[in-house]
């Protein structure tokens, strides 16, 4: 096999995956034959590019033979009729050769992701459709990235994609009275995908970089598609500012460097520079959504030149106003540790007791480990050793863990 | 078009000052009335204590008990039978419903 082209298909898989997956499923109209059919077309080109050359537009190729195939199956179908789906459009040019202009494709995509995070649909199911289908990864992979097993993602899959044909979830992008709501869903689920890959709610690695990777690539594809959004800009600027600062964020031994430790001369600038200029304008929309005003919150650390420089009290008064429009206990949680910074921790622990009682936050490790900080730094240190056990008995994730048991060392220390 | 049976489920034991009622059927006519072209039925069910469960007992045989098939705090009061291009639609007109004390499940009705 030429490694140039398997290189390009790779490639190919890589970006154009989901524009190819939805342009095909409007002529196929069935989510399942639309997969199969762009399967195919993939494993098409690796059998005829080594012969016929890597086409100009592989999208374009690629989006034409899938739809053929899908046609020629819908015509054997003998039932067609029956099924004839309704995400499919009857009219306007089904049979077109992948010809089209970029922006109806680029709608397509579009359609795509709000089919996969349609509120009727389970959060998981969310997730795991638009990993599988805007991403392309194959059930095997979303699967390991949940830490589930295979068949389990498996039926997961299958059982909300029966629900979008039985149910007759649309194929389209919601109105614009609509797209305000109907577009958190869709920001979620990408929030989510990233947060969970920028720390790993267990195992051995802090990051999981390749659900990282698919994060950002779904909010910049977002982007894209609706570069007027004020909540989308928000959340990009959000992951970039945030993914600056990954390759600080643990030592050179491997063990969890905190924000007040990172060198931030190696953060990355350009990410930077973007991040605040996608902050600037998330921020014009009155009021600030949530996403804007986290991304805030990420721009106030990264514009500081260093820790002690931070500006507490302007985090605090963002933090103030998120509360209002999202009013979560997490929100809440990482407000008092602000608190703590701006007016010292004797103020940040008064606030923090008071989240004590919350269900939402009974099993959360922070909360003791935000505790067991504001206590050391008043010198409590039995309570602050304490607090460090309880946070240690709620985290799962390694690298976490040995930040924790290292903070109990010093505390024990000369 | 596709069928949606619009379920309404309500908890019983609140619904019972007359003005509420009133108040909810004078918004069923007006739902009605808005919704005609889409609507294919609908009715208001006499309380879940009126329910008779039969159950098959897998040898041929029923089980006959009183009271609704499951329990639950809310308890079906009605429902619609929709026609709609999409559960977005469907959706829609469901939001119409009143059902002060209680909601609504959208069920897509299975094409014969």
């Amino acid at each position: 096999m030429d490694a140039s082209v398997e290189a390009a298909v790779a490639d190919a898989h890589r970006r154009e995956w989901a524009f190819v997956l939805a342009a095909t499923v409007r002529v196929t109209g069935d989510i399942d034959l639309a997969e199969e059919c762009v399967q195919d077309a993939y494993a098409r080109a690796l059998s005829t590019w080594p012969t016929q050359g890597i086409p100009d537009r592989p999208a374009a190729w690629l989006t034409t033979v899938a739809r053929r195939r899908g046609i020629d199956v819908l015509r054997r179908r003998t039932t067609h009729d029956r099924y004839l789906p309704q995400l499919a459009e009857p009219a306007s040019g089904s049979d077109d050769d992948g010809d089209d202009g970029l922006p109806e494709i680029a709608d397509d995509r579009l359609r795509l992701i709000f089919t996969c995070c349609h509120p009727a649909l389970s959060p998981e199911a969310q997730v795991a459709l638009t990993l599988r289908l805007i991403c392309g990864l194959t059930t095997g992979e979303v699967a390991r990235l949940f830490l589930v097993q295979e068949s389990t993602m498996a039926a997961r899959l299958t059982r909300a994609k029966k629900k979008i044909a039985a149910a007759h979830i649309p194929y389209r992008v919601p109105a614009l009275a609509e797209l305000p709501e109907r577009i958190g869903a869709v920001l979620d689920v990408v929030h989510l995908v990233f947060t969970t890959g920028h720390t790993a709610p267990g195992g051995s690695d802090l990051v999981r970089t390749d659900l990282v990777t698919q994060a950002v690539y779904l909010a910049r594809m977002l982007r894209t598609l609706l570069p007027d959004d004020a909540d989308v800009a928000g959340l990009l600027g959000l992951i970039v500012l945030t993914h600056a600062r990954q390759t600080t964020r643990l030592a050179a031994d491997g063990s969890l460097s905190l924000l007040s430790e990172q060198d931030r001369s190696r953060w990355d600038a350009a990410e930077i520079a973007e991040g605040l200029a996608l902050v600037r304008e998330a921020l014009q929309r009155r009021p600030p959504g949530r996403f804007a005003l986290m991304a805030a919150i990420a721009a106030v650390h990264a514009e500081a030149p260093t820790w002690s420089a931070t500006d507490w009290s302007e985090l605090v008064g963002l933090y103030d106003l998120l509360v209002v429009i999202w009013p979560s206990p997490v929100v809440a949680l990482n407000r008092a540790v602000a608190v703590g910074f701006a007016e010292g921790p004797e103020a940040g622990l008064k606030v923090l007791d008071g989240l004590s009682d919350e269900p939402q936050l009974a099993s959360y490790a922070y909360l003791p480990s935000a505790r067991a900080d504001l206590l050391r730094r008043l010198g409590r240190t039995d309570e602050a050793r304490a607090a460090y056990r309880e946070a240690l008995a709620l985290t799962d994730n390694a690298v976490e863990r040995g930040f924790l048991q290292d903070r109990l060392v010093e505390l024990d220390g000369p | 078009m596709a069928e949606y049976l619009v379920l309404i489920y309500q908890d019983e034991s609140a619904n019972t000052d007359p003005a509420v009622q009133e108040q909810t059927m004078a918004g069923h006519i007006r739902f009605g009335e808005q919704n005609g072209a889409a609507l294919r039925g609908g009715n208001a069910l006499q309380p879940s204590g009126t329910a008779t469960s039969i159950r098959s007992d897998g040898s041929g045989g029923f089980t006959i008990t009183d009271g609704a098939f499951a329990e639950t705090k809310e308890a079906l009061g009605g429902y619609y039978v929709v026609e709609a291009a999409d559960l977005d639609e469907a959706i829609a007109v469901a939001k119409e419903i009143p059902a002060p004390v209680g909601g609504v499940e959208v069920r897509p009705i299975r094409p014969m």
